[in-house]
């Protein structure tokens, strides 16, 4: 190649990268001996075909590598259960005859753990690859749904409204969209709504009880409002339909007890009126 | 207001609705467009999206189960050397075809985590390793490794790839080897050994049709390797996924069968002199292939 630049711009001479190549072949294979040619022939087969022991042992220590992974989040996701149970006990109390009294600063509590909830979430998004989200997903899974309704509940309590998914995204300290990280599967939101819906049922029924008849007819429209949300959705057959399927009975639940109050006037009057007939 | 959906309920209720769109109606009276329900409008898109590239995928792994096992079955014809070559380029030109399908999914899921949509395809991933690894076989004797295996589900996209070059010939490489990563379908250990657990049936086959093809080499290879395998899982034990444990059962059972086979090859081989071995084959080892079947 020196020896074609060397003849001058004029001559002519086969493309630079053609001749290049061809060369440093030739070269490459004059530098190797036979024999070394051989050896490294026959490394290179060993290396191909390693014994059935070897691949095994590279599976097994790439299981126990993942399984080490899944204890480390078990772990802290054993820490978050813990807090979201706390969480839980805080907020039963408004179930409590008295306990609607003081919700403001019931939520307020709430609220503060949840600052403890973001810092073990963070934990756990140091202990996987963030691309493996769905790999690990089932070891918080629960725990996560469960977190999403005591949000979902602190925010109703708060302010009677329907928490919206950044919402909750905000409150965990985690991402909405799953490019970005660590995030909120909508599955999850969902299902956590719909434990929701199952805890404001229960409110309803308790509030009457403490004496409070106008919060089971806001609860109602709440729950209806959420009732034809997820009727717009189609659901596959899992474990969010299954979830899905009791949201009606939570929606009867509150639809009786509006019509006991309101058959009694005890309500505002401007219940829905409803067919059904409760049995008493 | 009251009045007036409540009259029209009833009179709905006439008209025999069902009570189900008689309450959606209502709804979507009181609040047509508020921010729950865009929310979950928003939503629907979302899932209904999900489950479509679900289902999508389902397809696709279906076609690569069908179609491994076709090869599988090819496979199966070799009865001697000579038409070894022929069905083993046959083979090669299923895959190609299988190939493409993963490479389809491989496309489903640019920009997506591979594992959340992994139960749709990973049944098909399963056949198609025993499909490769049961290929390797026959042609090497020996085990594919999960790296081998991946290396073939690298894909370069053709029509990127043509642009790049028509693009900027500096950036081409770079923007190549992006591709190739984003485009590369990962069979994951758990999947390889699955699937190399289904292998195990098919190589137990093998050998009793070969017995019975009068062939005396090819037991007593697979045994040799059925056992290195049958080692290889009783290594791994229970760390692996609870599937696998259910498995090593039914390779348990392959393995007893193929031992057995060479066992009955070593006994009645020994009684008769080796030139007239091969003629007493045929008939002797369909009696042994009776007592495996049964």
């Amino acid at each position: 190649m020196r020896r074609a630049v060397g003849k001058g711009p004029f001559c002519r001479a086969p493309p630079v990268a053609a001749v290049r190549r061809t060369r440093r072949w030739r070269r490459f294979i004059g530098i190797l001996p036979q024999r070394s040619l051989l050896l490294l022939l026959l490394l290179l087969l060993l290396v191909a075909v390693m014994s059935v022991t070897d691949l095994f042992s590279v599976i097994q220590s790439s299981l126990s590598a993942d399984q080490d992974v899944r204890e480390e989040i078990r772990k802290v996701v054993q820490v978050l259960e813990q807090t979201a149970r706390e969480i839980l006990t805080l907020l039963q109390t408004v179930h409590q005859t008295s306990g609607l009294k003081d919700v403001t600063k019931k939520c307020q509590k709430a609220r503060e753990h949840f600052a403890a909830v973001r810092s073990q979430l963070d934990e756990l998004k140091t202990k996987f690859p963030a691309d493996q989200y769905y790999r690990f997903n089932e070891h918080w899974r629960f725990v996560l749904q469960r977190l999403i309704f005591l949000a979902a509940f602190v925010v109703y309590l708060e302010s009677e409204t329907l928490v919206t998914r950044e919402a909750v995204a905000g409150i965990l300290g985690i991402e909405v969209h799953r490019e970005k990280g660590f995030h909120l599967d909508i599955e999850d939101y969902l299902s956590g709504l719909l434990i929701l819906a199952n805890e404001l049922s229960r409110l309803a029924l308790n509030s009457v009880t403490a004496g409070d008849y106008s919060r089971p007819l806001r609860i109602s429209s709440f729950i209806n409002e959420l009732d034809s949300g997820f009727r717009l959705l189609n659901l596959k057959n899992d474990s969010l339909r299954k979830r899905y399927d009791g949201l009606k009975y939570d929606v009867k639940k509150i639809e009786e007890v509006v019509y006991d109050l309101s058959i009694r006037g005890l309500g505002k009057g401007d219940a829905p009126i409803e067919g059904k007939v409760p049995e008493k | 207001m009251v009045s007036l959906s409540s009259g029209g309920f009833r009179k709905r209720k006439h008209d025999n609705m069902q009570p189900r769109n008689r309450k959606e109606e209502r709804e979507s009276k009181v609040n047509p467009a508020s921010p729950v329900l865009l929310s979950f409008k928003s939503f629907q898109k979302e899932l209904d999206a999900k489950h479509d590239k679900y289902e999508r995928l389902v397809k696709l792994g279906r076609d690569i189960t069908i179609e491994s096992k076709r090869i599988i079955f090819l496979l199966h014809r070799v009865t001697s050397i000579d038409d070894i070559e022929e069905l083993l380029n046959e083979s090669e030109a299923r895959f190609r075809d299988v190939r493409s399908k993963i490479q389809q999914i491989s496309q489903e899921l640019i920009g997506e985590d591979m594992c959340q949509f992994h139960r749709a395809f990973s049944p098909g991933l399963q056949e198609y390793v025993e499909a490769v690894s049961f290929q390797h076989f026959i042609r090497t004797r020996s085990l594919i490794s999960l790296e081998t295996i991946n290396r073939h589900l690298v894909f370069t996209p053709t029509e990127v790839e043509a642009d790049n070059v028509e693009n900027s010939a500096l950036s081409d490489s770079l923007d190549e080897k992006q591709e190739e990563k984003s485009l590369c379908l990962q069979v994951t250990p758990t999947d390889y050994l699955l699937g190399i657990a289904d292998l195990t049936g098919e190589l137990m086959r093998m050998c009793i049709t070969s017995v019975g093809n009068g062939d005396i080499e090819t037991p007593f290879e697979v045994s040799q390797f059925l056992r290195a395998i049958y080692d290889g899982f009783t290594y791994i034990g229970n760390t692996g996924p609870y599937e696998i444990s259910k498995k090593l059962y039914t390779l348990k059972q392959s393995l007893g069968k193929v031992e057995d086979a060479c066992y009955t090859l070593t006994v009645r081989g020994s009684e008769i002199p080796k030139h007239m071995l091969a003629d007493v084959l045929s008939s002797k080892t369909s009696m042994s292939e009776h007592e495996e079947g049964v």
